[in-house]
């Protein structure tokens, strides 16, 4: 309940020590302009949530016509994603074998080095290094993604070409080590949220048993934030797979199924912008088909904020 | 032989498990403790008593080295741990060493988010110790200590946050005795508790004194008279008065310690 209505129920027994026609009249008009506020209030809030209905509306009815025509069994088991061509196949496979290797090479690079600076900057940091620290990790979080994206293309797949001379130049590696990059001050800062909440009387406990710093941060503070810390990974995975600009302009548009970080692929997002930016006519089988990729992705993204939430929830309950 | 050892000469414990000598401590430029003498009488359990803020848990804290945890503070004088009266705030000393001989409890209990036998287990595993018989033995005597193995026994492996608060601070003494620490300190063990769970932790400590050398420090002076021999009464950061405690409570040399144990204020 919105700490408007409490304040609007109480008004009304104080009215009647209050007394006389002008404070009355005061009330009431106060509480006119408190009913407006909250209403006002209340439909900001509600934009949001009618934004996420209406998306899900749309992705849900243009996929049903995909869908009419793709059987869900295809859609599922075929090995080719090939709508625009004479001899269309809708595998999701492709898209989603690509965005899931990409996505797992940022985690690989985002999950150890994001936790290890967590406990850094939680644990041992000095409030002088740690104020340098984090407001460079936030300057990170605001690099555009298409920079990134040509990062990847031209300093980190050059780079990785010096040690796999075959390497080609569109590949999964190179993005998906960018995706890390890009994900890591947020898998940072969640999680260095997470450990700075653990109650300081752990720590002096650890400490007090002789425990060192590095065993008080990996045996007490760690365990303590696990929860936290993993919803810090999980919405880090669905940043990581709805990411789009890095892998569409660093990772090839070859939609072949391969699970080969080395070789170049097409994630469902890079498919999606790809067709978008062609020009395909309205219901066309090739325009529903961005949708019916776009519901996969919010499926996957939905699902992992979801989980977040929860593992966040429990851990709000431990303390 | 200065004032404060003239003092003590007559009304000292004679073996000895610590001691503070001339100590003085500050937070940055706030000076918190001033020129504080208190022998710690082996065996025995000594009592700090005060009002709130008179610097009786930052003494406490000092014993092993908390307040190096945090930046700008700043120890002068010695503490001395027998029998081989080395100074533990000798900038040489590590106090990691310092808090391998000296164990604390705290005013809430602090069990880690873990189970019970691995709370208790939890300072041998710092240590190093890895071989299970060991920790298995270590850890059913320091409970077996803590009084609190027959509650839990059966299990050993659930969560330490299901149990109830006296458990809880009985498996923080657990978790304290399984080092076999020289030296106990408990900052307000009980005053999270209820009266059952605190007449069961002062029982245990009459038990544990026979083992082990405590420093307490408490709010509840009905409980300084049950538990300790010696008393300390702290007043802003100084040493008042320092006896036996019975007579310290019976009759007080000091006028501001017959006020404060009377209530008239604090």
């Amino acid at each position: 309940m919105s700490p408007s209505i409490v304040a609007a129920k109480n008004t009304s027994p104080l009215r009647s020590l209050g007394g006389g026609d002008i404070m009355a009249m005061h009330r009431r008009t106060q509480q006119r302009r408190e009913r407006v506020i909250e209403g006002g209030l209340f439909i900001a809030a509600l934009t949001s949530v009618a934004a996420t209905v209406t998306i899900i509306a749309v992705l849900l009815s243009e996929s049903i016509g995909f869908f009419k025509t793709v059987p869900l069994t295809n859609f599922f088991t075929d090995t080719l994603w090939t709508p625009l061509f004479a001899d269309p196949h809708y595998g999701i496979l492709p898209l989603l074998a690509g965005t899931l290797v990409t996505s797992g090479v940022g985690l690989l690079v985002a999950i150890p080095l994001g936790t290890v600076s967590a406990i850094y900057l939680s644990e041992f940091a000095s409030s002088r290094v740690r104020e340098v620290i984090k407001p460079t990790l936030e300057l990170l979080g605001a690099v555009p993604t298409v920079v990134y994206g040509y990062f990847a293309l031209l300093v980190v797949t050059p780079g990785l070409q010096q040690i796999w001379s075959d390497l080609p130049g569109f590949n999964m590696l190179g993005p998906g080590i960018v995706i890390g990059i890009m994900i890591m001050p947020f898998v940072i800062s969640l999680s260095e949220d997470a450990m700075r909440a653990v109650p300081m009387v752990l720590r002096e406990g650890s400490y007090a048993i002789g425990a060192t710093r590095l065993q008080t941060a990996w045996r007490v503070v760690v365990p303590a934030a696990t929860s936290g810390i993993v919803a810090a990974y999980v919405l880090g995975v669905s940043r990581a797979v709805g990411e789009t600009m890095v892998v569409a302009i660093a990772a090839g548009q070859n939609t072949n199924l391969s699970w080969n970080p080395l070789e170049p692929a097409a994630t469902i997002t890079a498919y999606i912008v790809q067709v978008a930016l062609g020009d395909l006519p309205h219901g066309s089988i090739g325009y529903q088909s961005i949708f019916a990729a776009g519901l996969v992705l919010a499926m996957l993204t939905f699902t992992c904020n979801i989980l977040g939430h929860l593992l966040r929830k429990r851990f709000r309950e431990v303390y | 032989m200065n004032h404060a050892d003239a003092l003590h000469a007559y009304e000292a414990p004679t073996s000895l498990g610590a001691e503070a000598r001339a100590l003085s401590f500050s937070y940055g430029s706030q000076l918190a403790l001033k020129n504080l003498s208190i022998p710690i009488g082996k065996n025995q359990i000594t009592a700090l008593i005060g009002p709130s803020g008179c610097g009786k848990s930052t003494f406490l804290r000092c014993f092993n080295r908390m307040h190096d945890l945090y930046p700008g503070n700043h120890y002068e004088g010695e503490i001395l741990l027998y029998p081989d009266r080395c100074n533990i705030l000798s900038a040489e000393i590590d106090p990691i060493e310092v808090r391998m001989r000296i164990a604390m409890v705290f005013q809430k209990p602090n069990p880690f988010p873990k189970s019970i036998y691995e709370n208790v287990a939890y300072g041998l595993r710092v240590r190093g110790a890895i071989a299970r018989a060991l920790l298995d033995e270590k850890v059913e005597q320091a409970l077996r200590g803590a009084a609190l193995w027959d509650e839990v026994k059966d299990r050993l492996r659930t969560q330490a946050t299901s149990l109830s608060g006296g458990q809880q601070q009985r498996l923080c003494i657990a978790r304290a005795l399984a080092t076999d620490p020289e030296l106990l300190l408990l900052d307000e063990p009980t005053s999270a508790l209820d009266p059952i769970a605190t007449g069961s932790i002062e029982e245990l400590l009459l038990d544990l004194k026979q083992c082990v050398t405590i420093l307490i420090v408490t709010h509840n002076m009905q409980q300084a008279a049950r538990v300790s021999d010696w008393t300390a009464f702290m007043y802003l950061g100084e040493l008042v008065e320092f006896g036996p405690t019975g007579r310290l409570f019976t009759t007080p040399s000091k006028k501001q310690t017959e006020d404060y144990i009377t209530g008239r204020f604090g």
